[in-house]
């Protein structure tokens, strides 16, 4: 089943002499169940395409269908509603309320989704068990690690079954073996049948995706193609 | 890679048969490097012949079999212990096709370096992609093999870097004017000789 689905989307910022392409003519479909990881340079358009198709920003053409559904055609009040439930973001600083606990952080989303507290903060304590942070559920984010606190970033981008997931650099500050941890664990939502985006200019925490899309100047220039099995690696005359 | 040094090493935690040795050797080497029982024998036979290892008498500690035993002696010990911390020689830079074939491809009229560059870099975050598989699929449980995924994963993701940067650092000199079929401009240092290349290299 298509997640998400960029038709031809172009994205120009400022006018005149300030005009910037940032996206050109870019189409992209992701199903449940795939990763996908878009490389390029910097100035290439990959946050661009990020924003654009988690509805934060409107392609100045094409089209964004999210589930389906044409997110152009929406309301105001629609594509909230659309974030909300059906997309989860991640980001490279994690952006995790400092005021809130751990399982707080998770459970705001349901909550502002109508969600009541208890089966909210039942989901988060669900969601965070499931990464091995069950004992880091009262904690504060200045009380956790790095690797700890975008763990829990991921738990609330993806709780309350969210088809699409959305992360720009996701392990960018983090070592690597949080990095690798990262990747692993949105490796595996999407196996559960969550859809992923990860923007990265890392080949390693990229090589984690299904598909590999590379951007130049603003337009999809290439991706990999993954034979069918991994056998070819091994086996080989040393 | 060194076989010799692989079975001293295994040997170092005490007498073993050859068929054993060959067994624990691909083991721990994360199953990536086959080895057959008689590259293991003729290694054992040189070992032996340097005074590395000995065979062992059929009375000693090792029941006896059809195959030879071995123990390492005090002199295969101390080959190990100084192998083990003589850095391999990294200090010349190997003869690279990738890199010859960008610096050859630089020199072709007409060629879009962009599309040369990203094809070999598409070509490699495949195999990155099948050795993360591999990887995930074992999910850390063999630690072996993950070092030697993990190495593999960092040597070519050290080839994609050299890529991007080589595209960045093209791009830059086209933009500024350069001409690939030009030779290099020799700058005058301020005294108004021309300045020596910083490694010594002749251009």
């Amino acid at each position: 089943m298509t997640v998400l689905e960029l038709r031809s989307v172009s994205k120009v910022y400022g006018r005149g002499a300030a005009e910037v392409q940032a996206l050109r003519d870019v189409s992209l479909t992701v199903k449940a169940r795939e990763m996908v990881a878009v490389m390029g340079p910097s100035g290439s358009g990959k946050s661009s395409l990020l924003t654009i198709a988690g509805t934060l920003e409107e392609p100045t053409s094409g089209a964004v269908l999210v589930n389906g559904e044409d997110t152009l055609r929406m309301s105001g009040g629609g594509k909230s509603r659309l974030r909300r439930r059906a997309i989860g973001y991640v980001f490279q600083d994690f952006n995790l309320l400092p005021g809130l606990t751990a399982a707080e952080n998770v459970s705001l989303p349901l909550e502002l989704d109508g969600t009541s507290m208890r089966k909210a903060h039942l989901a988060a304590l669900e969601a965070l068990d499931g990464l091995g942070l069950g004992d880091r559920a009262g904690h504060f984010p200045d009380q956790m690690s790095g690797g700890e606190r975008q763990r829990v970033a991921i738990a609330r981008a993806v709780v309350g079954e969210r088809s699409l997931l959305l992360a720009d650099e996701p392990s960018g500050a983090l070592d690597s073996a949080n990095g690798e941890a990262v990747m692993r664990l949105i490796h595996t939502y999407c196996k559960r049948g969550v859809a992923a985006v990860v923007v990265t200019h890392d080949a390693q925490l990229a090589s984690w995706a299904d598909r590999v899309v590379f951007l130049r100047d603003g337009r999809l220039v290439d991706q990999t193609v993954l034979p069918a099995g991994p056998e070819t690696l091994l086996g080989q005359p040393s | 890679m060194s076989v010799r040094h692989a079975l001293l090493a295994l040997l170092s935690e005490g007498p073993k048969y050859g068929l054993q040795l060959r067994e624990e050797f691909e083991a721990n080497t994360g199953q990536v490097w086959p080895l057959n029982v008689g590259q293991v024998y003729t290694t054992l036979q040189r070992l032996e012949r340097d005074g590395l290892v000995t065979a062992l008498a059929d009375t000693e500690e090792l029941e006896p079999g059809p195959q030879k035993a071995y123990r390492i002696t005090e002199a295969g010990a101390g080959e190990l212990a100084h192998w083990l911390r003589v850095p391999p020689d990294l200090s010349t830079p190997p003869r690279d096709d990738l890199v010859m074939k960008v610096l050859i491809a630089v020199r072709v009229p007409g060629t879009d370096m962009s599309e040369v560059i990203q094809a070999h870099r598409r070509y490699l975050i495949q195999l990155m992609q099948e050795w993360t598989r591999l990887k995930d699929d074992d999910n850390g449980n063999d630690v072996a093999f993950a070092l030697v995924v993990d190495s593999e994963l960092f040597r070519l993701d050290s080839v994609v870097r050299w890529l991007d940067a080589a595209e960045a650092r093209l791009r830059r000199a086209i933009a500024d004017g350069w001409n690939p079929g030009l030779p290099p401009a020799i700058r005058p240092a301020s005294n108004g000789l021309p300045t020596r290349h910083p490694m010594g290299i002749r251009r």
